[in-house]
């Protein structure tokens, strides 16, 4: 179910770069885009009901079920990386109101 | 009717994601995955997890055998952190007005709430080898202090200059000790410190110091990001 | 049914009817403010699969930094059209 939801979230983002005109709006398609990648990717190291969080106390513990770490090991940067590439777009952002007063990509158009 | 077209073509597109990746070989249903199939069985066997010795295994990835990764994702953000400070920073700089006056309250509190923050920042790096945690969210605790001051007095400027000196620092001793790794043992970011036993404080070998650092390169850069959106060019 | 499967089915429906309201709102601050929610759904959602470390990475940077700089954003423009 909820890799369902994380598939039709990144679906939803796209519709949102596809309807909206807001430079504002087009930087939180991207990021509701971004959140259900990181919902999918991590869905996929899900192992079962019975699995435990890959945290060991020694290593007599290794035979039990653990989630796949990779995945989320993954995600970890990724979120990271994923606050510097949204503040660079919002600085671009800001960049873009200083020359045209405007976020709206229309009357930009117009203005140019 | 632009709106409606839309959704129906993404909704589309989601469908048919679902019904590609519904329970091939390649792609197990949801929560029915074998992990001795994949790479990652290897990453949970006996043998890997000692040679690395963090009581974390997501910690045992990320620093332990992807961590020539690591330092590509860490360019990736000091580039990104270099890249606002090139749009955003140009001119003289002087504290963008957000009309409010502190009061004495708030100046106190916040004071007192900075030192919480950094403590719990610092708990979470230096035990990210043995419980969840590490430098990135350390990083990002250690920059939401930094926003707490700016937020809490609206004359405050932190000393940026310190900030890049400690980013560069921190990042040019993450890549020293890679390279002790070619001297000390055979491969950049060898694990050259004795690892310990699993679950204690001083274990992992350069784990815990890759993650310190890791951790005052985010913290730095991502209060610099901030400090760059909170300051604007002054008017003459 | 396990409560796995209910909790997975509330915070799913939950998230795609946030992120819809992100998408569509009128107002720039709202649409920002429904992005930090959806951040905390995800956390939940990261929880549930037992992912902590990403959870606690998403807590602090999804709903505090990002939100606070769009924030940072809309209030400077805010300002320049008051002027």
């Amino acid at each position: 179910m909820i890799q369902y939801a994380s598939i039709f979230l990144f679906v939803l983002g796209l519709y949102g770069l596809f309807i909206n005109k807001n430079v504002i709006k087009l930087i939180v398609s991207l990021n509701v885009m971004e959140i259900g990648l990181f919902i999918f990717i991590i869905s996929i190291g899900y192992v079962g009901d019975n699995a435990i969080a890959p945290i060991i106390s020694n290593t007599q513990d290794l035979g039990l079920i653990y989630v796949d770490p990779l995945p989320q090991a993954l995600v970890l940067t990724a979120i990271v990386i994923g606050v510097g590439t949204t503040a660079l777009a919002l600085a671009i952002a800001k960049s873009i109101y200083n020359t045209y007063q405007t976020f709206d990509l229309d009357e930009m158009e117009e203005s140019a | 009717m632009r709106k409606l077209f839309g959704l129906a073509i993404t909704f589309a597109l989601g469908l048919v994601i679902i019904l590609a990746l519904n329970n091939t070989v390649n792609f197990p249903a949801f929560g029915e995955v074998n992990l001795s199939e994949r790479i990652s069985g290897a990453y949970l066997s006996e043998d890997n997890v000692e040679e690395v010795g963090s009581a974390n295994l997501v910690t045992s990835i990320v620093i332990g055998f992807r961590t020539f990764d690591t330092l590509g994702e860490v360019t990736v953000l000091f580039i990104s952190s270099l890249g606002v400070a090139f749009i955003l920073g140009r001119k003289k700089q002087k504290r963008m007005n957000l009309n409010f006056k502190p009061n004495f309250m708030l100046r106190v509190g916040s004071n007192i709430l900075l030192a919480i923050i950094l403590v719990t920042s610092f708990y979470i790096i230096l035990h990210g080898h043995l419980s969840p945690g590490g430098g990135f969210p350390g990083g990002a605790m250690i920059a939401s202090s930094v926003l707490l001051l700016y937020l809490a007095d609206d004359r405050f400027r932190s000393n940026i200059k310190g900030f890049k000196l400690l980013e560069g620092f921190a990042g040019s001793l993450f890549v020293i000790i890679g390279l002790l790794g070619l001297v000390f043992a055979t491969a950049f970011f060898a694990n050259y410190l004795p690892t310990g036993t699993i679950g204690n404080f001083l274990s992992a070998g350069i784990i815990p110091i890759i993650y310190v650092l890791i951790g005052l390169k985010v913290g730095s850069e991502i209060a610099g990001i901030i400090d760059n959106f909170l300051t604007e060019e002054e008017r003459a | 049914m396990t409560f796995f499967d209910f909790l997975s089915i509330v915070v799913g429906v939950l998230l795609l009817v946030i992120a819809f309201l992100a998408i569509n709102s009128k107002k720039l601050i709202n649409s920002v403010l429904f992005l930090s929610a959806l951040s905390m759904l995800a956390v939940v959602a990261f929880v549930l699969m037992k992912a902590p470390d990403v959870a606690i990475t998403e807590a602090v940077i999804g709903s505090g930094l990002v939100t606070s700089l769009f924030v940072f954003t809309l209030l400077s423009v805010r300002e320049e059209k008051l002027k």
